[in-house]
């Protein structure tokens, strides 16, 4: 592979293979067909090839399509974002509070907004955890309050202040419409307005979040599809140790 | 295809569930809420909103007094009806205005107050009949498929959007349609009004919405020669208001969980408890199935261990119903498919569940869940789960078919999305229809042992849920994990004991009338 000009693979290196589906808002036909070739000729691919088009309600057509892009991408020139820190177990993400933050760090999460699907904060914070890896609940050092959902932004930044909160987890799940990316931004601004961003280490969650997004959003982190408790609870661990040393 | 299953267990059970409901039911009786009152004013008519867009119940029963509450608001606005001679909606603006009080009508005889009311009532109860005749002569005429029941859901958040979409999948076979409500609208005290067309991952549920979906909905149910039916939630504060629109305007399920709004959107237990009772005695009249949420048990926890919750959960929730009067046809009794696909022997874990639930509830038009929670960004697995899980639903005869999506993780589904989720149900219940019939498990196999624990384990959380109390098992995080006291969460403040001599025409009608299928 050349790292300086990546392309998709299908069967052959560098063949820029790529299969795609999409619907169009027309009665299939032999026009429709030729629609949904032409789309992707235009945005760029070689040897198109409709391998399955028909049609799926009165008005909708759907395709199947095979083609071969000529872009490539410079792999050596993407900046390293979602570097993923090794993570520690319970007991040493415990044992490096205990020697460095020398007290419990609260911890309160919630789905913010009016996002109801707690799916995912539940499994970071829960006693049970995901995926046989535990909650941090279970942490020793750990003090969680789960705030559950449909949680304000106003709500949580009320509850950071009065119970002196170390760490917050915004959750979301529901992206329709950007609601996702405006509830971060309110919650973010509001900590900074009351004065509270720089104490408090901030980190987001949630299927459609990355790590970059995140950072772009003022985030101290940002954890997305699949992450594990023990993850979040390491880079906790990490950052108020660190934090706790600074302030020495 | 039958598992051995205990029959003693199974009555027990059944017993256990009414020890249950009985303490329940005792304080139902002694209560009423602001959306039940409010319930009773849009069967009096009262529908539209303020200058303010506040819906017109809530701004009726807003201005009338505790004292005169605790009473029903029926028969105060029946006084007022009585004393002006308006008509609903005349006095409903009129007091909403602040041009009358209620205090305005003290003088009006009672005899005269509950005449006025009733009529109100029985003229909207004539609607909800007339719409319940309406479905049983259309399923005649254009009878659906054999079950399971395909059910897709549109959620666009615009209703017109949410249109299209509901003919396109009807087309592509769906034969049940859901619109799932904007995320939020649970936790409302009112009901929205008017067409919608900005939802968070889903679409207001107001009463012109349902018209309008309904009415789309008959015109493909024609052309294709099958009735498509039209599915919402009763859930959340306004339960019970919002199966008096669905009754009103022929929707023909309803999600309505007794326990769902308490353990999983913290919604007073009190409250939920009286709501559910209305909402279902309305289900019952109007011939609406209800779908219950066993399934969110298993997306909040380990599927595997929650099963006997699950099964224990249906007990109570078939308990509920049947003392709301509802029939075993009317009660489709929720379950997922939800354990985690790389355990080994899975499917014979939910081949056990779901053939449990069959032969314990036989007359129960059983909903079964797609896979969600284990759901990735690899639609191609995901689609092949799916696959897993339709042929599980086909071959223990679940009625009503929640059908997965393969970009579940994803997105609200694509309308392409729905197609292909449809099709991948009707060639595996297609090719395997008669499955069910043809196998037998083994005596003593790995999937009957599971069923069988499973059962024990259902029996053993009622005996415990019973001896405690269910209001006392809920706060000891007995179902869910989750603990809910039962003077917290949301909407405690709209529970009130009912006087003496309180007052609700149509709790009385429908306790009169009993259902005839």
């Amino acid at each position: 592979m050349n790292a300086a000009a990546v392309k998709p693979y299908g069967d052959t290196l560098n063949d820029g293979a790529m299969q795609m589906s999409f619907t169009l808002p027309m009665e299939f036909s032999e026009a429709a067909n030729e629609a949904a070739r032409q789309l992707v000729v235009k945005m760029g691919f070689k040897d198109v090839a409709v391998a399955e088009g028909r049609a799926i309600a009165d008005g909708f057509s759907f395709f199947v399509v095979y083609a071969k892009t000529p872009q490539a991408v410079d792999v050596s020139a993407i900046g390293a974002h979602a570097v993923r820190e090794s993570s520690l177990s319970m007991d040493e993400a415990d044992a490096l509070i205990r020697e460095r933050v020398k007290r419990k760090v609260r911890v309160a999460g919630a789905c913010i907004g009016t996002d109801a699907h707690t799916v995912g904060i539940d499994a970071i914070l829960s006693m049970k955890g995901y995926k046989g890896n535990y909650g941090l609940e279970r942490y020793h050092e750990f003090e969680t309050f789960n705030l559950g959902s449909q949680i304000s932004p106003e709500e949580l930044v009320r509850f950071a202040r009065d119970k002196a909160i170390d760490v917050i987890l915004a959750s979301q799940v529901v992206t329709q419409k950007g609601s996702d990316i405006a509830n971060f931004t309110a919650l973010g601004e509001l900590l900074e307005a009351e004065g509270l961003r720089e104490r408090i280490l901030l980190l987001c969650g949630g299927p459609r979040v990355t790590n970059l997004m995140a950072t772009e959003l003022g985030y101290d982190a940002g954890f997305g599809r699949g992450t594990l408790p023990s993850e979040v609870a390491s880079f906790i661990a990490r950052r108020m140790a660190e934090r706790a040393r600074a302030n020495v | 295809m039958k598992l051995e299953l205990d029959p003693g267990v199974i009555a027990r059970c059944c017993e256990l569930a009414g020890a249950i409901a009985e303490p329940v039911s005792d304080f139902i009786a002694a209560h009423s809420t602001v959306a039940v009152e409010r319930s009773v004013l849009r069967l009096c008519g009262v529908d539209g909103v303020t200058s303010d867009d506040v819906p017109l119940p809530n701004a009726v029963l807003d201005r009338l007094p505790a004292a005169l509450r605790e009473g029903g608001v029926a028969r105060a606005f029946g006084a007022g009806l009585a004393h002006t001679g308006l008509d609903s909606l005349g006095l409903a603006g009129a007091i909403a205005r602040g041009e009358l009080t209620f205090d305005l009508f003290s003088a009006v005889r009672e005899t005269a107050a509950r005449s006025a009311a009733t009529a109100q009532v029985t003229r909207g109860l004539e609607r909800v009949r007339a719409a319940r005749e309406t479905r049983a002569e259309a399923l005649e005429r254009l009878p659906q498929e054999p079950p399971p029941l395909l059910y897709v859901i549109v959620a666009s958040g615009n209703i017109y959007e949410d249109r299209t979409a509901a003919v396109a999948a009807a087309q592509a076979g769906a034969q049940i349609i859901a619109v799932i409500r904007s995320t939020g609208q649970s936790l409302l005290d009112f009901v929205p009004f008017g067409a919608t067309t900005e939802g968070f991952g889903g679409t207001y549920a107001t009463q012109e919405n349902f018209q309008i979906m309904r009415a789309a909905l008959d015109e493909v149910s024609q052309r294709l020669g099958r009735y498509v039916m039209l599915t919402n939630y009763a859930s959340g504060l306004c339960m019970p208001e919002i199966a008096v629109m669905a009754a009103l305007e022929r929707l023909d399920m309803l999600l309505n969980d007794s326990m769902y709004g308490i353990l999983f959107r913290d919604i007073n237990m009190k409250r939920t408890f009286v709501d559910q009772h209305f909402s279902r005695m309305l289900n019952a009249y109007s011939g609406i199935i209800i779908n219950t949420g066993e399934d969110n048990y298993l997306t909040t926890a380990d599927a595997v261990e929650q099963a006997p919750a699950v099964l224990a959960s249906q007990f109570i929730n078939e308990e509920f119903a049947h003392r709301a009067g509802m029939e075993d046809a009317q009660i489709g009794l929720g379950d997922a498919y939800e354990i985690d696909p790389d355990l080994t022997d899975g499917l014979l874990f939910q081949l056990a569940q779901a053939q449990l639930a069959r032969q314990v509830f036989p007359k129960a038009p059983l909903k079964y869940m797609p896979p969600t929670k284990h759901m990735t960004g690899d639609i191609f697995k995901g689609h092949l789960i799916d696959a897993m899980f339709n042929l599980t639903s086909v071959t223990t005869r679940q009625q009503i078919h929640l059908c997965g999506m393969l970009t579940e993780a994803i997105h609200t589904p694509f309308l392409a999305d729905r197609v292909l989720s449809l099709e991948n149900a009707r060639y595996v219940m297609n090719t395997a229809r008669h499955l069910g019939d043809e196998i037998e498990f083994k005596r003593g196999g790995i999937v009957e042992r599971r069923a069988q624990d499973v059962l024990r384990g259902a029996a053993a959380l009622l005996e415990s849920v019973a001896e405690r109390g269910l209001m006392r098992a809920i706060e000891e995080r007995t179902f869910a994990d989750v603990s809910r006291s039962p003077d917290g969460g949301r909407g405690f403040e709209g529970v009130f004991e009912r006087a003496p001599d309180y007052w609700n025409p149509v709790e009385e009608a429908l306790q009169r009338q009993p259902v005839t299928a």
